[in-house]
């Protein structure tokens, strides 16, 4: 009998979108996934990844306003991670969410690209009652 | 993230220590391009330097664009392996020159004119 892996919530941090607090959340993922077993440049790109999609709604999503707030889970459903953030922003247009050619040296538009790059799901889903957006980006472990 | 800046010769070169993120990316681009703006080349030294992100990444290409604008160059210095990483995935390893250290680019600055920047 093939059965379904049971998803274990293993964090949840609500906080200001600041940029201010990027430190301290990038610390508290490296944390989480340290607990998880995983090491080097798993962590290192997991976090960059987090971070990169968190500045996203920072920049784009609250438009540097930090009145808003931001919500971060983390679960893992047997050997993949689930990172979830969570704002109260207007919707996004998903239509317009894509990286660009890397063949244009100009500044900006990195972040997604990264993401892409690092995690293997990176999508939009239905968020909680209540809230604006919900960006569910998975990655498979690779420290099992 | 803490700064300093020292010259040597034509050159300014600013030395960041911590992370270089969204909250002091800004700050990065205004010292190249005050640098670059007292027409001195600027070595950008990340030795103390263990993250960059895109924003990061973003304004060493605006030093960059500006430093082409003012017939100038901005180089990097003492890219850690975690920060290497970065602009591997990005391929900003092909547009900036990296440098183990100051004399070493100086000593390129020497040999090539101008040696700090490419264009794909």
């Amino acid at each position: 009998m093939v059965g379904t892996a049971a998803s274990e919530q293993l964090f949840e941090h609500r906080f200001p979108a600041s940029s201010e607090q990027l430190c301290s959340v990038r610390q508290l993922v490296r944390d989480v996934l340290q607990a998880q077993g995983c090491g080097g440049d798993f962590v290192d790109t997991t976090v960059l990844a987090v971070d990169e999609a968190t500045c996203n709604i920072m920049r784009h999503g609250y438009c540097g306003n930090a009145s808003g707030d931001i919500i971060l889970q983390i679960l893992r459903t047997g050997g993949t991670l689930t990172f979830r953030l969570i704002d109260y922003c207007p919707p996004v247009e998903t239509c317009k969410i894509k990286s660009r050619d890397l063949d244009e040296v100009r500044p900006g538009g990195l972040g997604v690209y990264l993401i892409q790059q690092i995690m293997d799901t990176m999508q939009f889903e239905k968020p909680p009652e209540g809230a604006g957006n919900m960006l569910v980006m998975t990655r498979k472990l690779d420290c099992e | 993230m803490e700064s300093d800046s020292r010259t040597e010769g034509a050159y300014d070169i600013v030395a960041y220590t911590g992370e270089i993120d969204f909250h002091h990316s800004a700050k990065v681009r205004e010292d190249i391009i005050n640098n670059l703006d007292k027409g001195q080349h600027v070595l950008v030294d990340l030795y103390g330097v263990s993250y960059l992100d895109s924003s990061g990444i973003a304004s060493l290409v605006q030093g960059l664009q500006h430093a082409k604008n003012c017939e100038l160059t901005v180089g990097l210095v003492g890219v850690r392996d975690s920060v290497r990483k970065v602009l591997e995935l990005t391929r900003m390893d092909e547009v900036f020159t990296l440098h183990d250290s100051v004399a070493e680019a100086m000593v390129a600055k020497k040999q090539h004119r101008p040696p700090d920047q490419h264009t794909r």
